[in-house]
């Protein structure tokens, strides 16, 4: 009896959860349909059409050729800037004298919009991958290193001492103390710069490209293949959202401490 | 084991000096529990820096078994008073009793025992794959007490550790610290501003002045070696020596001498 009503109860917390999950998107899509199919535009394509050319269109060679060398370009860039970003980060933040040294430049270099970086670039690297690379790194790599140094600078003074009265330097202090106690900050940088990775990704091959997500997209729309740019459209947010469920997988592991700090906290 | 000669620490600001400590002078045995009580602001942290090779004095020296401290000595541990800023959160109780032992550079099995043998002696072998978060405040501080004896220290030093846990917490941590005391046989310097505290635990009670610090006296603790909260603190010379420390704590406030200097 009391194993019909849990699984009752489970079923239905289940079902209030799919609901909260899928009852917006659907509302959308139905809308979309509706506005679509009642709209006499040429650029307007139903959700149907879109499904059944995204299909079409991405699960072929297309896939090998655009998709995952587009996706490949946006994770080298991220791996490199959050590998950049965090180093040069800790130096900073160790260091109040570099630190005093390098903010102005830092503060002018954030500043200027990556885009705005491709035709130097182009002309410094050339049109090839590296240029790609180096523009979702120059981008990237800004709210990694600037979350890094905040982070490092606000390593609790008690747990420092601590470190000095029992011995622990070296590679065991950077790694358990200074890179564990900065890492809510780091986390934090690194899921701002996967966002910015993609639209990087996506600009970086607008200009002079032969192949990729973002050229082929453009190509789309040039050519008039109105439900293919769609399709790809939609395939770029299918990516964000994968790669920021997997980050949310992988932070809520890394940090899991943290969370139950302050949870506990709270219970206070 | 440990001696403290003259140390006088200044602080130096951008248009003035503050003097903290202005000439600290005393000296604890081998194997001796000493208290050092004062008003608060009384430079009780700023003495235990320097103790610990922290902070540097600006004269005067510090010796732990004859060697001069210049960093923090190899066979002096640490229990800080804020317990839960002390610990590695992203560190399980065993982890971070573990870790200064990792640094020692000792074998897994001789680390093992020794972690096992500590979270056993403060009572939280059961919880070594707890967090600390998961534990409550005065647990917490027993794991910071673990770490401090599986180190394997000549002297321990406690800067207030039970100042931020209830009153009955409090009580039983004040046993498990003079048991451990006697078990591992180490020589131990707790800093505290509770008087009663002060008595209970040492067999020497040392009361600084009030800022600029010196020693204004240096009290025996005369009361049998097996202590107990109720029958102890009921005792009739447990209260005489109280009151004595805690005139000589109205003095210091008051910023008079004291009056039997380094009487015993």
């Amino acid at each position: 009896m009391t194993l019909v009503i849990r699984t009752v109860r489970i079923t239905r917390r289940g079902a209030v959860r799919l609901t909260q999950l899928f009852l917006l998107p659907v509302l959308l899509i139905l809308l979309w349909w509706w506005y679509s199919s009642a709209s006499a535009s040429y650029y307007m394509t139903t959700p149907g059409e879109i499904a059944a050319t995204f299909v079409e269109v991405w699960f072929s060679e297309r896939f090998f050729v655009d998709v995952l060398p587009s996706v490949g370009l946006l994770l080298t860039g991220y791996a490199l800037a959050a590998v950049l970003g965090t180093t040069l980060g800790v130096v900073l933040g160790l260091s109040s004298r570099m630190r005093a040294t390098a903010e102005p430049v830092l503060e002018f270099f954030r500043a200027i919009p990556p885009p705005v970086l491709v035709p130097l670039l182009m002309l410094l690297v050339g049109v090839n991958t590296p240029m790609k690379v180096a523009l979702i790194v120059s981008g990237c790599i800004w709210p990694i290193l600037l979350n890094t140094i905040e982070g490092v600078r606000s390593v609790d003074p008690v747990l420092a001492d601590t470190c000095r009265c029992y011995g622990v330097r070296g590679r065991r202090w950077l790694t358990t103390l200074v890179l564990r106690s900065a890492s809510p900050q780091i986390m934090a940088g690194l899921r701002q710069a996967l966002a910015i990775a993609i639209i990087l990704m996506v600009i970086s091959e607008m200009f002079a490209t032969t192949s990729g997500l973002g050229f082929s997209i453009v190509q789309f729309q040039r050519s008039f293949a109105i439900p293919e740019m769609w399709s790809g459209i939609v395939l770029l947010g299918l990516i964000g959202v994968t790669l920021s469920t997997l980050f949310v997988q992988v932070e809520r592991r890394v940090l899991r401490w943290y969370d139950g700090v302050r949870a506990a906290a709270r219970d206070e | 084991m440990l001696d403290v000669n003259g140390v006088q620490k200044i602080y130096r600001g951008k248009d003035r000096e503050v003097e903290a400590v202005r000439d600290l002078t005393f000296r604890l045995e081998e194997g001796e529990l000493a208290c050092l009580v004062g008003p608060s602001g009384c430079g009780k942290t700023t003495l235990l820096k320097c103790i610990a090779g922290l902070l540097k004095p600006t004269s005067g020296s510090v010796e732990v078994a004859g060697k001069a401290v210049t960093g923090p000595p190899r066979d002096m541990s640490v229990v800080f008073q804020e317990y839960g800023r002390s610990l590695f959160s992203w560190l399980t109780v065993q982890g971070n009793v573990e870790l200064p032992l990792k640094e020692k550079k000792l074998s897994k099995e001789r680390r093992r025992t020794l972690v096992t043998e500590a979270l056993e002696a403060v009572g939280l072998a059961d919880s070594a794959r707890s967090y600390p978060w998961q534990l409550s405040g005065g647990m917490q501080q027993r794991v910071a007490i673990a770490r401090a004896i599986a180190y394997e220290p000549r002297v321990l030093l406690m800067d207030e550790p039970f100042a931020a846990v209830d009153a009955q917490t409090r009580a039983d941590l004040e046993d498990l610290i003079r048991g451990l005391w006697q078990r591992f046989s180490m020589t131990v310097l707790f800093i505290t501003h509770d008087i009663d505290e002060a008595v209970y635990l040492g067999q020497r009670v040392l009361v600084l002045s009030s800022s600029p610090t010196v020693v204004q006296d240096d009290v025996a603790v005369d009361l049998p070696a097996e202590r107990d909260q109720l029958t102890t603190r009921s005792d009739q010379r447990f209260t005489e020596l109280r009151a004595r420390v805690y005139s000589e704590i109205q003095n210091a406030k008051n910023g008079q001498a004291a009056s039997a200097p380094a009487a015993t």
